[in-house]
Parts: C-alpha cells; structure tokens; sequence
C-alpha cells in the first residue's frame, strides 16, 4: 500500500481514538466540570462516620465542594478523622459546621458543610471543630423504642 | 597461495542435542572460485553452511572468513561481516509483503544512507542482471519457482557480498530454469569478484560451473577433487552419486535391526 | 501402558517446559525492548503496524462497542426501573463501559483480530525462512519485524478501547434516551457526577495498556517461536487466542482488586 495512504488512515485512526479519549474524559467523566485543580486540605473529627466512603462528596448548600481524601482513627480520643480536599476556590469560616449526611433515605452518605459567621477562614491543614455524626439507624430505631417505652412507663 | 584462501575450515565439529552432525570438516575455499559441497539429503551440508554464516556456533574447530575467527564471533562483529556476506536460500525467502523492488532495495536501504534515486538505479542494475528489470511491481506470489529464486539472488548480491552462499538453489525448479541459474551463479561469481559456496546435490549442473566440489557423507568430507576428477574417479561414493546409482556404499535403508530381530521384538511384545 | 511413574515425569516435563516458555518470553520481551530503536527512529515501521492492528480492527470494535451499549442500555433499563431509578442509566452504562467491558472485550476483539495475524504473518515469515533470510542480511529480525508490530500493537489498543467504550456509551444514550425516553439531562448529569476522570476513565486507560502490551507480547511471540510448518503456525496461531484471553481476564482481576480496593 502506497506510503501516503497507511498515514492518512493511521493519522485518522489516531485522531478518532483521541477523540473518543476526550469524549470520555469530558462529556463522560467530570474532568471540566467537577474536578479540582487546586485544593486544600481540612480535618474533621466524628464520634461515628457511618457508612462515609473515601472519595464520597463533600456539599455546602447542595453543591459538591470537595471530596474526601481520607480515613483515618485517632487513637488518643477515638474518634474518626476525615481529611477532605476543598476546591481552591471556597473558603469556609472557621466556626464551620461540618455534619454526616444521607442523600435521600438509602444514598450514599457525604459530607455537609454549614458556613458559621465567623470573620476568620478556615486555613489549609485545620481541623473542623463541630461536626455531627452520622445518624446510625439501629441507633435510632433503639432511641425511639426505649422512648416509646420510657413513655408507656410513666403513663402508668 | 595461502592469502588466497577466503575460507578456511577446520577439524570442524557440530552437534545438535548430542547427536553429531558434522565429525571433523576441513577444507579450504579460494578467493574468487565456485565452490560445490554435495552428499545426500541429511549427511550435514546446510548446516556446514549455517556455520560459516555465523548462524550455528560450532562443538569444536573453527571456521575462518578472510581474517576473521567466525565460530567466535559476537554478534555485532558477526553482522558486520555478515554486510559482505549473501546467501540464497533454498526457496529464496523473499519477503512476501514486499514487492520485487522492495525486496532486492531491501538490504541498501537497511545498511546504507543512500538517496532513493540511486537505490532506484542500483536495483534496476541488480534487476537487470537477472534478466527480471520488467518484474519489478510484482509481489513474490505472482513469480513462478524460477522468478523468485532469480529476484533472491539479485537481493542476495544488492550489496555486492565477497562471499555468496547458495543453499540448494536448484531445488525443485525445471531444466530451463536449472541452467539459467547456474548460469547466473557463475557468471555473478566472476563479474563480482566474488567467491561462492554452493550446496546442492544436483550433480550434472554443478559439474558445469563449478570449480571445485567436495562430496560429504555422514558429517564428513569422503571425496573432493575438480569436476574432471570427479568425472574420472574411481571412488565407489563418488561414483554412485555422479550416476545416481541406487546401490553402493550409501544405503537404501534407514540404519535398523534385521529384519528377522524385529518380527522377534514384535512377537515377544504382542 | 498406564504407568504411573511415565504421568509423574510427564507432569515433571510439561511443568519444565512451561517454565521454559516463560523464562524465554520474558527474554524476548527483554530482548524487544532493547532492539525497539528502530520502531521509533523510523516511524514508519510502526505506522504500518498500528494500520494493520488498528485501523483493519476499527469496523469490529466500534459496532461491537455499539452493541454492547445497546444491550446495556436495555438490560439496565430493565432493572433500573424497577427500583424506580432509571435516570441512573447513564451512570451504570458508562461505569460498566470505562472501568470493565471497554478495555476488557476490546482486548478479547483485539486479541482475536489483530493478535492472531500477526502471530499469523510472524509466524510464516519464520516458516519460509524470511527471518532467517533477514538474519542474514544482518539485519535483526527482532528489531525489524517483532518490535514494530509489537509497539503498532500497544499503540493502538488503548485507542481501539477508547472507541469501544465512547461507542459504548453512545449506544446505551441510543437506546435508554432515544428509543426508551429516560431524560437527557439526567442521563449525562447523573453520568458526569458519578463518574471520576481519574479514578475511573484513566484507570480504564491503564487496564488497556495493559492489555495492549501482554496481548501484543504473546502475539509476537507465539509467532517467533512457532514452529515452522503450516501446522505449527496454526497451533501457534490458536495458542496466541487462547493465552491473550486468560492473560486478559487474570490481568483485569488482579488490576481490578488494586485499583478499585477499599472504596465504593
């Protein structure tokens, strides 16, 4: 086959395949919509994270701000440390609330961020200081039981 | 007279999986001269061959091109010598992928740096030495057995080798095409200046153009002599193979116990 | 005669023999590296190779990359709505695609159209002594003919894979969207937000680079060391089908279980 030819159909070959490489990174993945090009990194502490997964999201008001990098125990107060990634571009006050969160009844759990009113902002590396825990259903189903049964007691 | 030797083989030993193949080769191949290595199928010409190519290493002896010492050779050294090297191999082996011009520019385009329109013109010479300069869009599969052994030779000497070898290049083509390239090897030796090895076991066409042939048998040199000597020799070997005589000293049969021992083995089995 | 003894050392020789193989492959492996100069000083080698694995695999892995969108897009259709959740199509079609079936059918296609023929070509090439005809020329048949199908091979199944899961996808928009009615918003949002550029698509990408190098490695040596006889060159033929196959799914196994470890 004439020389020309083969490199004209490699190079299509070549340019089609590329495409289908940007089709998925960009119309597929979230590399132009959700990605974080820079980032900084904040702690928080929960007594119990639930079903929390590395890579969950984490949300203020609704929108994905970030993800979670890590999972981590602290043995000194035994208590579960997430790292999490922020997108660059938002700063949260320092007196953030940061609480465990369930997407609808059964979704997955993500992180949600509540702005305080301080006028300092959080720096990278910080750990949150009030948090939530995620809310355990046996827990709940328990609480609400012995309540139930703590109320039939004393209407006795 | 001792300069003029290209190829000096000696007490040459090659064994495959400790089944010897060649049990202690001499010989001495002069500059410029058509050489003819014969015996019959298996008695370890081919392999002679790949030895002086480089591509068996020898048991023992050594094999000597020009000045250099091939059986101990690296292979960068080997395949800088094997660029004075051509060999035709028994079908040819061209590269069916490429057509006839490619294949004969195949070895100029690899080893030199030349221009395109020079290549053009060297393998249209080659091309034409052959008699096949009108061949040269065809692909190896539209040549007939003789076209293609013809186009492989003129691959084979793309680069002008001072030493060719032919591996049985008459095999399985008819008279016409036979003598043609005999011809072709005698006349490509001597306008070359080159020196050529040829194994084959076509004995009339060798006896023609050659200048001198050793017979082989069993891993061994058994008779050796110009082609007048072999017509007149007296060697019973040399004599069954020039007639092509179904008995004498080489066997019909394959090496077996008697016939009679084997109906035994057979029975003390069953 | 069922000696027990001659199945022991048959077992004994088969298992050397394996041994051997591997030991040589992954010489010949070594050996391509070394020898890969010439594919790239002279592109044109390679360009050659990659039309003849890629651009002749293009028609099977874009229609079968089509199809298996298709028919992801119905069955997930099928159990999506009976949780009620069917604009997470988008979201199942193409995690399916990026992370699983993209590179690993795309291997099997690729294995079975582009690996057979070049163990097919090395493999006659060896058999009507061409390779040794190149040898020699002093010319390295490994660096002229092995390497350059070999780096055609490994350029192009990352590309061809690319294909199979962008057709993939498009195929399961065909039908989930197009012919079924999920919303097209949802389908895209819900694909965009669950599906990660690096986590998923780029360790697609790595699984098929994979794939490219073990696939095209066993067809070119399966052709290198077939034997020589019309017989041989089919078995070998067979055995490159047969062996890229296990290695593609042992592979996706093991990458599988280190990429996606731990997390959901």
């Amino acid at each position: 086959m004439n020389r020309t030819v083969l490199d004209l159909w490699v190079g299509f070959f070549v340019t089609l395949g590329v495409l289908a490489l940007m089709f998925l990174s960009v119309k597929v993945g979230n590399l132009s919509s959700g990605h974080l090009s820079e980032t900084y990194v904040v702690h928080a502490k929960f007594d119990n994270i639930g079903g929390l997964k590395v890579r969950g999201p984490v949300k203020s008001a609704g929108v994905v701000v970030g993800r979670i990098a890590e999972i981590g125990f602290d043995p000194v107060s035994f208590e579960a440390v997430v790292t999490m990634k922020l997108d660059g571009r938002y700063h949260f006050p320092k007196d953030t609330f940061a609480s465990i969160l369930t997407a609808g009844l059964l979704g997955e759990q993500y992180v949600g961020l509540d702005a305080g009113g301080s006028d300092k902002m959080l720096d990278a590396g910080e750990t949150i200081t009030k948090t939530q825990s995620a809310v355990v259903l046996e827990k709940l189903i328990s609480q609400f039981l012995f309540s139930k049964a703590a109320d039939g007691q004393d209407a006795k | 007279m001792a300069n003029d030797v290209l190829v000096d083989i000696e007490d040459l030993h090659f064994a495959y999986d400790g089944r010897p193949v060649l049990q202690g080769i001499n010989m001495k191949i002069p500059r410029g001269k058509v050489v003819a290595i014969m015996g019959g199928s298996g008695c370890g010409k081919t392999t002679l061959l790949r030895c002086i190519g480089g591509q068996l290493r020898p048991s023992g002896g050594s094999v000597r091109l020009a000045k250099h010492q091939v059986s101990t050779m690296s292979h960068t050294e080997l395949y800088s010598l094997r660029r004075k090297m051509g060999m035709l191999f028994q079908f040819g082996a061209l590269f069916t992928d490429m057509s006839v011009f490619d294949n004969v520019a195949f070895p100029l385009r690899e080893h030199t740096d030349l221009p395109e329109t020079m290549i053009r013109d060297l393998v249209l010479l080659k091309l034409e030495a052959v008699g096949l300069r009108g061949a040269r869009q065809l692909m190896p599969a539209e040549l007939s057995g003789g076209m293609a052994r013809r186009v492989a030779l003129a691959r084979a000497v793309a680069l002008d080798p001072m030493l060719m070898m032919y591996d049985e290049p008459f095999t399985g083509l008819d008279p016409i095409a036979l003598s043609v390239i005999g011809q072709l090897i005698r006349r490509l030796n001597d306008a070359l200046g080159s020196t050529s090895i040829m194994v084959t076991h076509d004995i009339q066409e060798s006896l023609l153009i050659v200048d001198y042939i050793y017979f082989m048998n069993g891993g061994k040199v058994v008779a050796e002599g110009t082609p007048d000597e072999i017509r007149a020799s007296r060697d019973p070997f040399v004599h069954q193979f020039v007639y092509a005589e179904a008995t004498g000293p080489v066997g019909f049969d394959y090496p077996a116990p008697s016939l009679a021992q084997s109906f035994l083995d057979e029975a003390a089995h069953a | 005669m069922l000696n027990p003894l001659s199945w022991v050392r048959r077992i004994g020789h088969a298992a050397v023999d394996r041994i051997w193989r591997l030991g040589f492959a992954t010489r010949f492996f070594w050996a391509i590296l070394c020898y890969s100069g010439a594919s790239f000083r002279r592109l044109h080698l390679t360009i050659r190779e990659i039309y003849f694995s890629g651009v002749l695999s293009l028609s099977i892995i874009t229609i079968s990359g089509l199809f298996v969108g298709l028919v992801l897009g119905l069955q997930g259709y099928e159990t999506l709505q009976r949780y009620g959740s069917t604009e997470a199509l988008g979201i199942l079609v193409a995690l399916s695609l990026t992370r699983e079936l993209g590179p690993v059918v795309a291997g099997l296609l690729f294995a079975s159209r582009a690996g057979s023929s070049i163990t097919a070509e090395i493999g006659l090439m060896k058999a009507t002594e061409q390779l040794k005809a190149m040898d020699m020329m002093a010319v390295n048949p490994i660096a002229r003919v092995v390497a350059p199908r070999f780096w055609g091979g490994v350029i192009a199944m990352p590309l061809l894979a690319a294909m199979f899961s962008a057709m993939g996808v498009l195929g399961g928009w065909l039908v989930g969207v197009v012919l079924i009615g999920v919303d097209d918003g949802a389908f895209w949002s819900q694909m965009q937000a669950g599906v990660d550029f690096r986590y998923d698509i780029w360790n697609g990408v790595v699984k098929s680079i994979v794939f490219g190098i073990a696939v095209s490695l066993i067809a070119v040596f399966e052709g290198y060391d077939s034997e020589p006889t019309a017989e041989g060159v089919s078995r070998a033929i067979t055995r490159t089908v047969v062996t890229s196959a296990l290695s593609i799914l042992a592979l996706d196994f093991i990458l599988t279980s280190f990429m996606f470890r731990g997390t959901s």
